[in-house]
């Protein structure tokens, strides 16, 4: 664990060059370059909206806004997000990388670190925008907003975890890459991201509970929309998983490493 | 001292009847693979500093596997690899660079992925874009660049720090030939200053001209480890095997090594060199008149046969070769005959040492149906006793008229 760290600070620069070319590649590309990071997630946002906000306006409980329901979309779906890429791009680092792990002698986990990073920033830049939407909408920003930095730290730490093992075992069996999406879309649902917890009957809420993802977007909702204090259970329960998923992943990225570049 | 050491090395590829067995064995539930392909079988050798070594096989001879497991990408099931210093390798350029990045982000990317700090990229980036050479389109997107134009980039970087061992891979022979003379320069200065090569080609021509040694590897061995041009013999003959031939190798006084190969309906009975008065020599003086006698014996009748020889300079780089389809003798020979072919010439070659390679064949190429081939079938030395000094291995004496004008 020490000697990773260590060949990863020996590799920032490569760390630093890669997440600032991802930019740019970004950039030079299309027209509307880095905006897509926003546009994308507020398309989303736009969309979920028009259709349910008719639906949901009246069920959104504690926001005084016209707005209600985007604010409680945007806070949702910022955590979302953060989740989702990070795992999607984590499962795919190995093997989209295929080609430099054959050939460059470098330490691999640099790779999943790269992404994490650019999936920070990514989240970064939605957060930013998600600030001048509030302000717009006239909904309070409270210096509670602030406590969403170590919340998406945590929230990536948690993924990153999921990421290396779905990476590490997508190398070898690729089916997972087709499973996961699917699995992503039923935890979508059965969060409370696009629809107020109220809803749903409350004898289903202790197995809503179940997922890490309820306390995740739970958590945001409470920082970031009705200015609550957390729930230290919430918070506790994402750090054990951390705690309990990164040996594991750490395990199996080292076991697999040997046999990794053997097969991709 | 040796820089790099190979020890038992091998490198078997493992298939599971389901993947779950190989995840299974990382936890330590051992499942025997379905199927395990040996691409390495215990290769021994070491290399010492400043040497140049060629690795040569067929294709699916191991030889990539084992420069990945020198580079350190790969990793050996068994046995083990000790390097003394950096290794850099040069294979297949540039495929980390991205097209949308310009050259100099392009290079500050893989420098950083090759572990060079950034204060140390900016200290080797000006020489970088030196040696690249091309110019305004070092701050242009690399997806505008040739084929050309990304080697010269990829090399630059590969080789902006001097390693000790360099592997260099068939990656070298694109890009034109004034860069080409570059890298190599490039190569040799580092190679004076100690690094040790390791190249890889199918090119007899750049192993033979830069290699101090070569290792022939077969089916994850090595077949043999030995003089350039002797390895390159036999690789050439067991390249030819695949047609059903036959090769024999023979190990002549003074420890090079004859290979002969050949499906074998005529053999070559006796080379020699003779001078004007009849008499077999091996030294030969520029210019001196000499014949090459080529015995052959014939052992089943033929449709036709051919006799080829080829004068080889002390690289084995080809200097004159010819046949007697080209001087329009083919003969349709009989079970049983000996024919002695004489070919008469000067000999107008400068001074050095010379081989010949002898072959009977059919048609005018000894691809299609090879009797016998035989490389170093006989060896000599011209000498210039009698004529003004020239450099060179043709000898093309000139008439000299000098006029001085006003």
């Amino acid at each position: 664990m020490l000697g990773l760290l260590r060949s990863l600070w020996s590799f920032r620069a490569y760390v630093a060059s890669s997440i600032l070319a991802d930019f740019k590649t970004r950039f030079v590309r299309s027209r509307l370059g880095f905006a897509w990071v926003v546009l994308n997630p507020l398309a989303q946002v736009s969309i979920y909206a028009f259709i349910l906000s008719g639906l949901m306006a009246s069920r959104i409980p504690g926001i005084d806004n016209t707005f209600g329901y985007a604010i409680y979309l945007l806070s949702g779906l910022l955590a979302w997000n953060l989740f989702s890429e990070i795992v999607d791009r984590l499962m795919k680092v190995f093997i989209a990388n295929a080609n430099v792990i054959k050939k460059v002698r470098f330490p691999r986990i640099v790779l999943p670190v790269i992404a994490v990073g650019t999936a920070l920033i990514n989240n970064a830049a939605l957060l930013v925008v998600m600030c001048v939407l509030f302000a717009l909408f006239g909904h309070p920003i409270t210096p509670a907003i602030l406590l969403v930095v170590p919340a998406a730290l945590l929230v990536s730490a948690f993924a990153a975890c999921i990421g290396m093992i779905l990476g590490v075992l997508n190398v070898f069996i690729r089916d997972i890459e087709q499973v996961v999406p699917i699995l992503l879309q039923v935890v979508f649902w059965f969060t409370p991201i696009i629809y107020p917890v109220n809803i749903i009957p409350e004898r289903f809420h202790s197995l809503l509970e179940l997922s890490p993802m309820f306390h995740i977007v739970d958590s945001y909702h409470r920082l970031v929309v009705y200015a609550q204090p957390l729930q230290w259970s919430s918070v506790l329960y994402i750090v054990v998983l951390v705690l309990i998923l990164l040996p594991l992943a750490m395990f199996l990225f080292r076991r697999a490493s040997a046999e990794m570049v053997d097969v991709l | 001292m040796s820089v790099l050491r190979v020890e038992g090395l091998s490198k078997s590829f493992r298939s599971y009847r389901h993947e779950w067995h190989r995840i299974a064995g990382w936890f330590g539930l051992n499942i025997a693979p379905a199927k395990e392909v040996h691409v390495l079988r215990g290769l021994d050798f070491s290399v010492e500093r400043g040497s140049a070594v060629g690795i040569v096989g067929e294709n699916g001879a191991g030889k990539s596997t084992l420069l990945k497991i020198i580079t350190g990408t790969l990793q050996p099931t068994a046995g083990s690899v000790h390097i003394d210093g950096r290794v850099a390798a040069i294979l297949e350029l540039g495929m980390g660079f991205n097209g949308d990045l310009t050259g100099r982000e392009n290079v500050v990317n893989t420098a950083s992925m090759m572990g060079i700090g950034s204060d140390e990229i900016s200290a080797l980036m000006p020489g970088i874009e030196e040696f690249a050479g091309i110019n305004a389109y070092f701050e242009q997107p690399m997806r505008t660049y040739s084929s050309g134009m990304q080697m010269r980039v990829a090399f630059a970087v590969a080789t902006a720090r001097r390693p000790e061992i360099l592997i260099v891979d068939e990656a070298l022979s694109v890009g034109d030939a004034y860069f080409q003379h570059k890298s190599f320069s490039r190569i040799r200065e580092f190679q004076k200053q100690g690094t040790t090569l390791l190249l890889v080609s199918h090119d007899r021509a750049s192993i033979v001209s830069l290699c101090d040694r070569v290792l022939l590897l077969s089916d994850g061995k090595v077949l043999m480890d030995g003089h350039p041009q002797d390895v390159m013999d036999l690789y050439n003959a067991l390249i030819a095997r695949k047609e059903g031939y036959e090769v024999k190798q023979v190990v002549l006084p003074g420890g090079r090594t004859q290979t002969t190969s050949g499906t074998g309906e005529a053999s070559i009975a006796a080379v020699e060199l003779l001078n004007a008065a009849g008499e077999r020599i091996e030294t030969v003086s520029v210019g001196e008149p000499v014949t090459l006698r080529v015995m052959a014996d014939i052992h089943q009748d033929l449709p036709e046969m051919v006799v080829g020889y080829m004068i080889r300079d002390r690289l084995g780089q080809p200097i004159f070769g010819t046949n007697t389809f080209h001087l329009q003798r083919i003969l349709a020979p009989h079970k049983g005959e000996r024919i002695q072919y004489s070919f008469s010439f000067p000999a107008n070659l400068g001074i050095g040492n010379y081989s010949l390679a002898i072959s009977l064949h059919k048609g005018d190429e000894h691809v299609a149906g090879n009797y016998e081939w035989r490389d170093l079938a006989y060896v000599f030395t011209v000498v210039n006793p009698a004529h003004s000094p020239f450099v060179g291995t043709a000898w093309l004496p000139p008439e000299l008229e000098v006029s001085r004008a006003g």
